[in-house]
């Protein structure tokens, strides 16, 4: 196990020098740059030449690149041109939010996608199983920001029930030593700033959720089905076995591999910051702040950020290969 | 089922537990009775667009920066309310020589700046002094932009000389060569009055990073200090940023308490927000908005418009060099027509390169009125019947002066064509290359751009579009370049009448036709009274009364 656990951390080395190197290349091929993105009708050619001049954008390519890189290895990741901070600063300002939406979407589309799937599968061609295709359809093939836009719409602005944007409300006042702002909540006491949070993470949190709910239910749909019929639950049905026993330790416990590893790269990919959503909800993770980067030629938050993000993506893909072996004891043995 | 039930009861104890045994891990740290909840306590939320660039205005040249720094700073100069004319602020008044080199500034007295350090002579050189002795990356044109287009530079470059402080309520300003346009200029955000002592302690200069992405300090992060009427309190990255009264404000305490800035990129997520009641006010109504929320009770406020919108001809691209052509386009577009169908409500249409309100405006100058007829017959004598034109107009923006560029474009396009001439239509998106486009090369026609106004002065518009020959607008005429260069160097008496004068002689020469001032909007909720609005956006909030409550 810690075998493999090194091995794939290896691994992360060339992938993410390859990927600096596409990074690097790919914003320097984008046309214009950020000081005709910064001074709009303001800008001039000749501000822009001594800008150019000053940076050693003359330099060959590859002078560039090999101080970025060097910058890069101590650590440094530049500073954003939108804010004035440093770019792992913002990252890690923002992140913290983003996981915290990541977790409600979870929660929301493995709440409902597992039991949803399951019940499916128990009563196929029943109106539940017809229902969760119907369902698991919708979520996949509605855009995002459509749904986004529609539940804001309903169930903020119509019926009042939940804030519209933001992570907490404007007017309260609440201590942030994490920056997960439920925790912080929990943390300092102020019960009434993490029910505040919490309540600002509903909306955006089912509206990212549809579609790893689809995926999830569709997923356990199969998988489920898929062993209700394997001989050893024949098996243990004709032993007679309880038929909670046989829910739980044999059909649900062995659907569920596949459906873990769909989870996981589920997991992996919110992670990675719901741009449409955070958009939508004026939520300030690292999805609404790339998206805003790319509109303001915001270079080194565009480099740094995708950077950050894969080494996210590779970390939640090995602890999902690692978990493996915790759920299927097969696989343990044979490491 | 007995069983499942226990475990369950034990693990939401469990997570009881848990939570209350966390909690008091890490110490509140607000005061008790501070957990507010909006409505009745002089809370005032506003959206803007995007987060302030910098909480150090020196340091800035964009508009949400600038609406948070009103709040907390004032300048020498302000603004008189609801025009763009400058007025004393914290000079009561100045006085300057004949050679238009010394300024002597009288100052308010029994002003401190919120650190209680006193705001006096030695302060307001202290400031000049900074701006003048910016190195490095804060003499970056990113950083001082205003600073070094209002001076020319900083350090040898700049047009200043020194300031002296002749005694504790004078200063005495000395310039190399004269600013004609330095007094309005002076009622910039960029130039507001800041704390030396603040400065220096938060190292308000000491810029490091990069020159296109230069690091905040730690000043125009945590510590902006003025003499204004709010006070900095926090900046929630990526959030909001907070500001108290100012208790010892030297002027009036308002209603308004507490202000929240908080940041709504979405124009339909900031109407939204309205609508719910989560913020209180919001800037940049869409057009399409406006009547739907005055419906709603909201109250739409709008400003006198101080921006101007064009269509560009650029005379290195044939056949527009010939005047012919060029006023047969003027008197081919219908602009009363393209205000209704794509500007918002109030608009009206332009005659010349500057709004109505700025000094200099004439009404002598020719206008071309809508005659497509004449169009016809212009082109004709131009030989161009059968005339092709490039035209282009950015995409994925919305400006003051432009807020749907696609709407724009149809309409002209459609009066274009209706008189004869061919428009092949060459969209851009605006960021980041269009303005690299239409003012770093020859390779365009016809085009749609605008300007939205710094400060009151007439050279601030058509000196930025006609003070020199430019790739824009590809031609070479000494007579408007000096009529405008005359106007600028004139002594102030004379000033507006020879601004006039070079409005008339552009509007000869016809460059562009200047199309509409497009008024920009501004919504509060119900109950939210007396909003400051100003052309230039010298908004500021200590004047607005909560009256009303809900």
């Amino acid at each position: 196990m810690l075998r493999l656990i090194v091995q794939r951390l290896l691994l992360l080395i060339p992938l993410l020098l390859g990927l600096s190197v596409l990074l690097f290349g790919w914003v320097r091929a984008l046309p214009g740059g950020p000081v005709q993105a910064m001074l709009g009708e303001r800008y001039t050619p000749e501000a822009a030449a001594e800008i150019e001049a000053q940076l050693g954008l003359d330099q060959p390519l590859i002078v560039q690149y090999g101080k970025y890189l060097l910058r890069l290895l101590q650590g440094d990741f530049g500073v954003s041109l939108q804010s004035g901070r440093p770019v792992l600063e913002e990252f890690f300002t923002r992140f913290p939010a983003t996981i915290e939406l990541t977790v409600v979407a979870l929660v929301f589309a493995i709440g409902i996608g597992i039991p949803l799937g399951y019940v499916a599968a128990r009563r196929a061609g029943s109106v539940v199983d017809h229902s969760a295709v119907v369902v698991s359809l919708i979520g996949v093939t509605v855009p995002v920001f459509f749904l986004a836009f529609i539940l804001k719409y309903l169930f903020a602005v119509e019926l009042g029930w939940f804030p519209t944007t933001g992570r907490q409300s404007a007017t309260m006042i609440a201590t942030h030593p994490t920056n997960f702002y439920v925790l912080d909540g929990l943390l300092t006491a102020e019960w009434d700033a993490a029910w505040d949070a919490l309540v600002h993470l509903i909306l955006p949190g089912i509206a990212l959720g549809s579609i790893p709910l689809a995926i999830v239910a569709r997923m356990t749909r199969a998988a489920v089905s898929e062993v209700q019929n394997a001989d050893y639950v024949r098996t243990a049905r004709a032993k007679g076995i309880k038929a909670s026993r046989l829910r739980g330790q044999h059909i649900l416990k062995n659907a569920m591999l596949p459906v873990v590893t769909t989870i996981g790269l589920q997991v992996g990919l919110l992670l990675s910051g719901a741009v449409l959503t955070e958009t939508v909800f004026a939520f300030s993770g690292i999805g609404s702040f790339l998206a805003d980067s790319v509109f303001n030629a915001d270079y080194p938050v565009m480099q740094g950020f995708v950077l950050m993000i894969a080494v996210v993506y590779a970390l939640v893909n090995l602890l999902v290969d690692v978990s493996y072996g915790l759920i299927d004891p097969r696989l343990r043995r044979q490491q | 089922m007995r069983r499942r039930a226990t475990r369950l009861a034990g693990g939401v104890t469990l997570v009881t537990a848990l939570a209350v045994a966390l909690s008091g891990c890490v110490a509140s740290e607000r005061d008790p009775e501070g957990s507010s909840s909006g409505g009745g306590d002089g809370t005032f939320v506003f959206a803007g667009s995007a987060e302030p660039s910098s909480l150090d205005p020196a340091f800035a040249s964009d508009g949400e920066t600038f609406r948070v720094a009103r709040q907390i700073f004032e300048g020498l100069v302000g603004v008189e309310p609801g025009t763009a004319d400058p007025a004393p602020l914290l000079a009561e008044s100045w006085d300057i020589s004949e050679d238009g080199l010394t300024y002597t500034f009288h100052l308010k007295e029994g002003v401190t700046f919120h650190d209680d350090t006193p705001f006096d002579a030695e302060a307001v050189c202290a400031n000049f002094d900074r701006w003048h002795d910016w190195t490095g990356l804060a003499a970056h044109e990113n950083l001082s932009y205003y600073y070094k287009a209002v001076f020319g530079g900083t350090g040898d470059n700049s047009l200043y000389d020194s300031c002296e402080a002749s005694d504790e309520a004078t200063a005495v300003v000395t310039l190399n060569t004269p600013i004609p346009e330095l007094i309005p200029a002076l009622s910039l955000p960029s130039f507001s009055m800041q704390s030396p002592a603040a400065v220096e302690e938060f190292g308000a200069d000491e810029v490091e990073g990069t020159a296109d992405a230069p690091q905040l300090t730690e000043y125009g992060r945590e510590h902006p200090t003025g003499t204004g009427p709010y006070t900095f309190q926090e900046w929630k990255s990526g959030e909001s940023v907070t500001l108290a009264a100012n208790e010892n404000y030297w002027g009036e305490i308002g209603d308004v308490k507490k202000i929240i800035f908080t940041v709504i990129s979405d124009g339909t997520a900031r109407r939204q927000a309205l609508e719910a009641g989560d913020i209180d006010g919001y800037d940049l109504v869409a057009p399409a908005d406006v009547a739907a929320l005055e419906e709603a009770g909201y109250t739409i406020l709008n400003r006198d418009a101080f921006n101007i919108l064009y269509l560009g001809m650029n005379q290195a691209q044939k056949p527009l060099d010939d005047i012919r052509v060029r006023q047969a386009i003027a008197h081919a577009i219908d602009k009363d027509a393209l205000v209704q169908a794509a500007l918002p409500e109030g608009t009206t249409a332009a005659t010349q390169f500057i709004p109505e309100i700025v000094s200099g405006y004439s009404d002598d100058v020719t206008t071309y009125e809508y005659d497509p007829e004449k169009a016809k017959d212009l082109l004709k004598e131009a030989g161009q019947e059968n005339l092709e034109l490039e035209f282009n107009y950015p995409t994925e923006v919305s400006r003051p002066y432009m807020p749907d560029p696609a709407a724009i474009y149809e309409a002209v396009s459609a009066d274009l064509e209706e008189v004869g001439i061919t428009v092949t239509a060459t969209p851009e998106p605006w960021s980041p290359t269009y303005i690299d486009t239409i003012q770093g090369g020859e390779n365009h026609g016809l085009h749609l751009l605008g300007w939205t106004g710094d400060y009151n002065d007439t050279y601030n518009f058509i000196g930025t579009f006609f003070g020199a020959k430019s790739l824009e607008w590809g031609f070479d005429d000494q007579e408007v370049f000096d009529a405008i260069k005359d106007a600028r160097n004139a002594p102030l008496e004379e000033q507006e009448a020879a601004y006039m004068h070079a409005n008339e002689v552009v509007m000869d020469a016809l460059p562009g036709v200047p199309l509409a001032s497009p008024v920009p909007s501004l919504v509060v909720a119900p109950g939210v009274e007396g909003y400051p609005i100003s052309p230039v956006q010298d908004e500021v909030y200590n004047v607005i009364s909560l009256g009303g409550g809900e």
